[in-house]
């Protein structure tokens, strides 16, 4: 330390000095603090808007909200595609405590297999923070019950309760409905071209077949949103506003699902389809491929194995056979009789004799008949009831390709129907211009003959077969096959589906087929009249007692080429070699309701009378009153009915007390 | 009438007697409730938070009183001793200190633990206004010079701990004791050129490569939004949003919803302004600026040179806090980590900082006894 001394200070000089840089340091610090201020008021004032909506979207999430997909129903309200809750276990992995720990003892507790589990870890590793990842994708009630319990033991774990799909009567309906199921990167890209994807922001399946498919527009309906408040670990604090989404149309089939079990009876064991439809409308009332497969299984993704079970299956359960091309046989002759009484190529009563074999001069071919020893004289009406194939031989020679394939197009066959799914074929309607384009080859006077019993290229879909045939019931008047009978609007009313709020699709008229002369059609209609009426005639057997006024037309193709000379016989010849059998028909004669198009492949015996007949019947049987199933139905619709009004009261008390008046 | 301006001169003198200076407590007081409510706000409505600030201002306000009963004489006599156990204790933290956050800046006595540098920022000032009032005043170069070597070696142990952010702080507290005493303004340009120079060594030889970030963040927080800009990035949005009114009490998201970083001790001006908006800033920053005024009032009216240049100092290093914090949460200055004086969370910079207070209300009151 210094010793002190003794300084002589100036103090009044020193307060001056001192009181001037003080006054300096003020000066400093008032303009520091306006330089504080005014960055601040730019913050707060200048660039207000942009710090709050950054604020907001720090804070604001919009959550998509799924909407409620359409239910499906068929004629009389049964439900044929439902949304049921499905419950998943899923885990956002930063709110656990210990991750691995969590996992092994929730598998343990729920019985989670390794598989999923060591999937669940791979997801987790690609998945955003605070996402949640699934663990498990569909919980049963007793996992649900059992987690329930012990959920407070899981921090970060929770149960996800999500609507899927249901198809209640599964294999049953899959070749109509189609199904839903995980929307795949595919969809994802035409979603995205079609500017549907915010609308599918929060949607995970979309419709693959059928009218799943044919409607996703609709019966996917729009989305909603949910506003929330997030912090800044992403949890949610509260709700701050929600759009609700608008759910999917419902839609009403023509489908009549009875008639449907009733086909699929029919054809148990046997690979075929049917279509039922009604003739005044266009509406399919049945339409049934065998075997089939249950689309419940696409909804929560089918396993590897199952699905190579169903692909490599050799009966093909994944073909729709109502839409797919079967050479028609003898099923068209009642069509290429009338484009010979229009071309007054033959009449009413144009003979000929049948030996039981058809030979064009100066050709060494046999053209067979079924019947061996044949049928001796034949006109028009004989040549249908016992499906001569001489006297078609015959007239297709006559009539010539041409002729024959235009009328046949004015029936529709080779095109499309319009059916409202889009699995269709067209099949093939052969023409000289079309043997060109396709083989680039001339046609021969020989598959004209082959064309004239409905075989050579010729093929036609059942769905074809039934279209066709409602044009010749209606005389000219065509209808479009579809499956859609009405929608309902979901918003206007929540619970219920009745006739009431129905939304009756109209169909575009189609121009009619007509005829030079009207009475051909009941020429051919009465002569497909006798085919199930007259004892004896092909049709008879199958439609022996019963209560309908039925008409008909058998057929039986020929799968491969029998070569000359050669016999056919069911018995030695291969499983799937053997001929399919064909059948149509319509009921009741003199005013239609419906028309029936069968089809049976590769059938031990018989032909289309002793196949598909029986299939035809059962089928009209149910449709005309003997109606063995319906009562259990009426049941559970009346079981619905009283469940929908009861959900629907406990929403609007009022609405129940108005119905009651 | 004037029985009424006797009672006023004796409640007078009952303060004075206290030593407390009246002025300078209202508005330390309005502070430190508002600073209350803020940490209520900004810890998420935490009670025993603010409990435990209740009890570290109760604490600070005890010291302050102490230390105000002591004559400014009795720091002057004790300067030089003072300094040279602070130096040593800084000497003393870098070799056992207590690592925490990434610093040395604790040293742990055992029953407590305690940040030598926070006592250093009263001690720096002390220590500079007894050396410069030896003489008469202008200072003498010589004199600034010797001065500027004792601010330089706390202010570097300091910044090697590393804490940069109050290293700057004691060096001003230094600084500003010279710059008070008259240094000529050429001495100050000289200076002021040196430190620029100083500046690219400063970065590529002392600075944290953390710290060097920070300074870069401020310059471009957007660059890095979830790194190491976030903290700015937040602290602007959530001033920003504020706006004219502010969203209201405890209504801010930002600071509710734990997007802003630290929201009750570095960060607890940006809650305010979110809830308070412009209007409340404009409010604290005329309390704050009432503080500084009266501590130079002090100043200006202490009857010493050293009372005069501790005060002043004390005054113009408590602005810088309130400048600095505010600076940068609002993106003016780099993330240094330093309190919102009197109303950030935190008991340490809360007692140092009414000790200082302590010893602006000692000058205040004790002027009339000379030495």
């Amino acid at each position: 330390m210094a010793p002190r001394r003794i300084i002589i200070r100036n103090h009044s000089a020193e307060a001056n000095l001192f009181a001037r840089r003080t006054f300096i340091a003020f000066v400093g610090i008032l303009v520091l603090i306006l330089v504080l201020f005014s960055n601040l008021y730019s913050l707060q004032i200048d660039s207000f808007e942009k710090y709050q909506t950054r604020a907001n979207s720090n804070r604001i999430k919009l959550l998509p909200v799924a909407p409620n997909r359409g239910i499906i129903y068929d004629r009389n309200g049964v439900i044929l595609a439902d949304n049921k809750p499905v419950y998943s276990l899923a885990v956002i992995p930063e709110q656990t405590s210990d991750l691995k720990a969590s996992i092994d003892k929730i598998s343990t507790l729920l019985d989670i297999s390794i598989d999923r589990q060591t999937k669940f870890f791979d997801s987790v590793k690609s998945k955003r923070r605070f996402k949640q990842v699934e663990l498990h994708p569909r919980l049963s009630e007793q996992q649900v019950a059992l987690f329930a319990v012990n959920q407070h033991k899981f921090p970060g774990v929770f149960v996800d309760a999500r609507l899927k799909r249901y198809y209640p009567f599964g294999k049953l309906t899959t070749h109509n409905l189609g199904y839903v199921a995980r929307i795949n990167r595919k969809d994802a890209n035409k979603l995205d071209l079609a500017g549907k994807s915010e609308n599918y922001a929060a949607t995970h399946s979309i419709g693959k077949l059928g009218i799943e498919k044919y409607y996703e527009d609709i019966l996917h309906g729009t989305i909603g949103h949910q506003e929330v408040e997030i912090n800044s670990q992403g949890r949610i604090i509260r709700t701050l506003d929600f759009t609700p989404p608008t759910p999917g149309t419902n839609l009403t089939l023509t489908l009549d699902i009875e008639l449907q079990m009733i086909a699929k009876r029919a054809l148990s064991g046997k690979r075929g389809a049917v279509v039922a439809m009604n003739p005044r409308t266009g509406g399919i009332l049945a339409m049934y491929s065998n075997p089939s497969y249950d689309g419940n299984l696409f909804v929560h993704g089918i396993s590897t194995k199952k699905w190579q079970k169903i692909r490599n299956s050799k009966d093909l359960p994944l073909i729709n056979r109502t839409v797919q091309g079967y050479p028609p046989a003898s099923t068209v002759k009642p069509f290429l009789a009338l484009t010979g009484l229009e071309e007054q190529i033959i009449t009413a009563k144009t003979q000929i004799t049948d030996p039981g074999w058809y030979q064009l001069k100066g050709l060494p071919n046999k053209y067979r008949d079924w019947k061996k020893w044949g049928h001796g004289k034949v006109d028009l009406n004989k040549a249908i009831e016992q499906s001569c194939n001489t006297y078609f031989f015959d007239l297709a020679f006559k009539l010539g390709i041409t002729k024959i394939s235009t009328m046949m197009e004015r029936f529709g066959f080779g095109d499309y129907t319009g059916i409202d799914i889009y699995e269709e074929s067209r099949a093939i309607m052969p023409s000289v211009s079309w043997k060109r384009g396709r083989y680039n080859q001339s046609w021969y006077t020989g598959e004209t003959l082959s064309v004239g019993i409905g075989q050579s290229y010729w093929t036609v879909t059942p769905l074809q077969l039934a279209q066709a045939l409602t044009t010749l019931v209606n005389r000219g008047e065509r209808k479009v096959p579809h499956l859609l009978k009405a929608t309902t609007d979901t918003t206007a009313n929540l619970a219920s589906n009745t006739q009431n709020n129905w939304n009756e699709i109209n169909y575009e008229e189609q121009a009619p087929l007509v005829l030079k002369q009207e009475k051909n059609w009941d020429l051919v209609l009465n002569a497909m009249h006798n085919t199930v009426q007259k004892v004896g005639a092909t049709a008879y057997l199958p439609f022996k007692g019963a209560k309908y006024d039925a008409a008909g037309k058998t057929g039986s193709a020929q799968v491969v080429r029998i070569k000359q000379d050669e016999e056919y016989d069911a018995e030695t010849t291969q499983e799937n070699k053997r001929d399919n059998a064909m059948f149509i028909a319509f009921a009741p004669f003199e005013t239609p309701e419906i028309v029936v198009a069968v089809a049976i492949e590769n059938v031990a015996k018989g032909g289309g009378g002793t196949n598909a007949g029986p299939v035809a019947r059962q089928i009209m049987d149910q449709y005309f009153g003997n109606r063995v199933i319906k009562s259990s139905f009426d049941n559970s619709a009346a079981q619905d009915k009283i469940i929908t009004q009861h959900r629907h009261s406990s929403i609007n008390p009022l609405h129940l007390s108005n119905e009651s008046e | 009438m004037r029985s009424s301006g006797q009672d006023q001169q004796q409640v007078r003198n009952i303060w004075q007697k206290l030593h407390i200076d009246v002025p300078l407590l209202l508005g330390i007081l309005t502070l430190m409730a508002l600073g209350v409510f803020i940490v209520y706000s900004a810890s998420g409505q935490n009670m025993s938070m603010v409990y435990r600030h209740i009890r570290s201002i109760c604490v600070a306000l005890v010291i302050m009183l102490v230390i105000a009963q002591i004559p400014p004489l009795v720091y002057r006599k004790w300067a030089v001793p003072v300094f040279v156990i602070g130096l040593l204790t800084l000497v003393a933290v870098l070799i056992f200190g207590h690592v925490g956050k990434g610093a040395q800046r604790w040293l742990d006595l055992g029953v407590m633990r305690f940040q030598p540098s926070e006592i250093m920022k009263l001690v720096v000032p002390i220590m500079i206004a007894w050396f410069i009032s030896q003489a008469n005043l202008p200072v003498k170069i010589s004199t600034v010079i010797f001065a500027f070597i004792l601010v330089l070696m706390p202010t570097l142990l300091i910044a090697r701990q590393p804490d940069l952010g109050t290293s700057l702080l004691i060096a001003s507290s230094g600084i500003f004791v010279i710059f008070l005493a008259g240094a000529s303004w050429r001495l100050i340009s000289v200076c002021v050129g040196l430190a620029s120079a100083f500046a690219p060594i400063l970065w590529i030889f002392l600075m944290q490569d953390y710290q060097k970030q920070r300074v870069m963040t401020l310059f471009n927080p957007e660059q890095d939004p979830l790194g190491s800009g976030y903290h700015i990035i937040q602290s602007k949005i959530a001033i920003g949003s504020g706006g004219y009114e502010g969203k209201g009490y405890l209504q801010g998201t930002q600071s509710q919803l734990e997007f802003l970083p630290e929201p009750h001790t570095d960060f607890i001006f940006s809650v305010f302004s979110e809830e308070f908006g412009l209007i409340g800033v404009g409010i604290l920053l005329s309390i704050y600026l009432f503080i500084v005024m009266r501590g130079l009032w002090i100043a200006v009216n202490a009857q010493h040179a050293f009372t005069k240049l501790l005060a002043g100092s004390l005054t113009l290093t408590f602005f810088v806090y309130v400048f600095v914090n505010i600076g940068m949460v609002s993106g003016l200055l780099p993330v240094v980590g330093v309190p919102l004086p009197l109303v950030s969370y935190g008991g340490t910079s809360m007692v140092t900082l009414l000790a200082g207070f302590g010893m602006l209300m000692a000058i205040s009151t004790h002027r009339r006894f000379h030495t």
